[in-house]
């Protein structure tokens, strides 16, 4: 399906050359699979690396066997590529309606609109028509994020912490979601998460550190190895791994 | 009837007034300088002014839900008029009223109108104004469209403007004035979009004289190409009253804006604010339609079309 190949992106900083993401080889063929790993590990960087919102320094990056590394953003989403952003944009005058109608590529009738966020728990009836701006909350906003990617039904879809600012409440709707994805899609479902039961229903888990795979594996082989504090976020900042206290 | 209309004309009717053929109900349809039918009802008169060029619009009190158009257009190149309408709208009456004007010039002349309306809205009364201005033709003749619009508001009236010019005017100065009494509010939006080398020039100036009235001054614009807008609002707190303007616009290309808010607070008790937010199109909002499957350009369309929705 996705298939990276020492992928490598590098920024210069004030701190001279930074490598955000460093070498990441990768074989997604499984269904549903989770990234995870600290903040600031690259998570959504390798995301925006594969929507082709941001080009890799090094390394190759190939779709059901095309190399799209050279493909702009909006025609690797025409191939089949769809990204949930972990902070939704907002717009002025652009409704939920439009939004979900853009997604699919053509004007949806208004019961398929409603059905989409229905599926996402979204009383549909109130939001069809409001627009995509601040008057929204985070969660809900993340719910229409969910539900545009749900309507565009690509091959390929990145969710970036969709259960970010979903209520605990709400948070079994989710996985149900996500469940259901993976039953209709004849292709691959990735969502980077720090949630251990979003880790769980996934076929393999990814963890990310400090731009590296650190492992790669069954989510019972991985999730184990979180709680040992192999994800250091301080190993990161310069200086702070060789400070000792006492 | 002079005559009937031919297609550009009626096309034009679209534009500006959505009307597919002659409206039911009171009407007025000027058309090159001329009457081109005219309807009054029971509850609405319009009458020629026996002074100077226009109409007056007579709107009994306590009419409900009627609606007025009077749609403006110029089809030949060359014309130039200035036409006073004047809008009396009776104590407790709630009416929508449809002007808006349309030039078609494919001539090498200018065509240009300019329209005075004054409005007097009574007591407790409502009204709609919805203005919609539109240019189109292939020569090179420049469309000019001047409206002047002077209202006066009762106590406990309340107005609510909309006005629109997205194509096809060349040149554009919008005056608007307006003096409230007592619990009378306004509020005004404003949609326009410039290409080429066009210039639109916006003044309002509201005068808050009565005790809670109240006024709302949006303006949303997309300026393109070389075009020029310049926004000023002027907002008189006389009395205990809120006051907002707002100007939110998108350049692009090489065009330039400007809004200059000007409000001036003559009572402790006068609340107003201004905000204005002027800049390119959000590159984040490219990249999220982008990544949904539209081009580019697609994006940009989609974002100015919800922005002037
Ligand atoms: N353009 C940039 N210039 C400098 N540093 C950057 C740039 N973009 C990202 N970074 C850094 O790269 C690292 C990875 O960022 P990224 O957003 O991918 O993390 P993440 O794993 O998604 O974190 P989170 O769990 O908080 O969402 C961070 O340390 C971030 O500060
Ligand atoms: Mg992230």
């Amino acid at each position: 399906m996705l298939e990276l190949r020492n992928i490598s992106y590098l920024v210069d900083d004030e701190n001279g050359r930074n490598e955000i993401i460093n070498d990441v080889s990768l074989d997604i063929r499984e269904k549903f699979v989770a990234i995870t790993g600290p903040n600031g590990s690259g998570k959504s960087t390798l995301a925006k690396l594969i929507a082709g919102i941001l080009k890799p320094t090094s390394g190759r990056i190939i779709l059901d066997g095309t190399d799209i590394t050279d493909l702009n953003i909006d025609e690797r989403a025409r191939l089949g590529i769809s990204f949930a952003f972990q902070q939704p944009i907002k717009f002025k005058g652009i409704t939920v309606r439009d939004i979900i109608s853009l997604a699919s590529g053509k004007k949806l009738p208004l019961n398929v609109v409603c059905d989409y966020l229905s599926q996402v728990g979204l009383c549909a009836r109130d939001y069809v028509d409001r627009e995509i701006n601040d008057s929204l909350s985070g969660g809900e906003l993340k719910r229409i994020e969910i539900a545009t990617i749900m309507a565009r039904g690509t091959k390929l879809s990145i969710f970036d912490e969709p259960e970010a600012g979903i209520d605990l409440w709400s948070f079994q709707n989710l996985i149900q979601v996500f469940d259901s994805l993976r039953e209709k899609t004849d292709g691959s479902i990735i969502v980077i998460s720090h949630q251990e039961r979003i880790l769980n229903i996934a076929d393999k888990v990814i963890l990310l550190a400090d731009g590296k795979v650190g492992s790669f594996g069954e989510a019972g082989e991985i999730i184990p190895s979180l709680a040992n504090g192999v994800t250091d976020v301080c190993s990161k900042i310069p200086g702070q791994g060789e400070q000792t206290i006492g | 009837m002079a005559r009937k209309l031919d297609q550009i004309e009626l096309n034009m009717l679209h534009e500006i007034a959505d009307l597919h053929q002659i409206p039911d109900g009171a009407y007025n349809i000027r058309l090159n300088g001329e009457s081109a039918g005219r309807n009054s009802t029971e509850n609405i008169t319009i009458e020629s002014k026996t002074d100077k060029p226009g109409i007056n619009i007579i709107i009994k009190p306590g009419t409900k839900n009627e609606a007025c158009h009077i749609p403006v257009m110029l089809s030949e190149s060359g014309i130039t008029e200035v036409v006073y309408n004047d809008f009396f709208i009776g104590e407790d009456a709630d009416v929508v009223i449809v002007a808006g004007c349309g030039i078609h010039n494919c001539g090498t002349d200018l065509s240009e109108h300019d329209g005075v309306h004054t409005f007097h809205v009574g007591k407790n009364a409502h009204v709609r104004y919805v203005e919609k201005h539109y240019g189109e033709g292939d020569g090179l003749g420049q469309n000019v469209l001047n409206p002047t619009t002077v209202v006066y508001i009762e106590e406990g009236g309340r107005m609510e403007m909309e006005t629109t010019q997205i194509k096809g005017v060349d040149s554009t100065v919008r005056e608007t004035t307006a003096r409230l009494a007592d619990g009378a509010s306004l509020e005004i939006r404003e949609k326009i979009m410039t290409h080429g080398k066009q210039v639109a020039k916006t003044n309002f100036t509201v005068d808050l004289d009565g005790e809670g009235s109240s006024a709302n001054v949006v303006s949303r614009s997309v300026a393109r190409d070389e075009s020029t807008q310049k926004f000023v609002s002027c907002i008189r707190g006389n009395n205990v009253c809120t006051g907002h303007s707002e100007c939110d616009a998108i350049i692009m290309d090489n065009a330039s804006v400007s809004a200059s808010p000007d409000l001036d607070a003559n009572n402790v008790e006068a609340s107003l604010i201004h905000e204005a937010a002027i800049g390119k199109i959000a590159g984040d909002q490219i990249i999220k339609l982008r990544t949904l499957g539209l081009t580019e350009a697609e994006a940009e369309e989609q974002i100015i079309a919800g922005f002037l929705k």
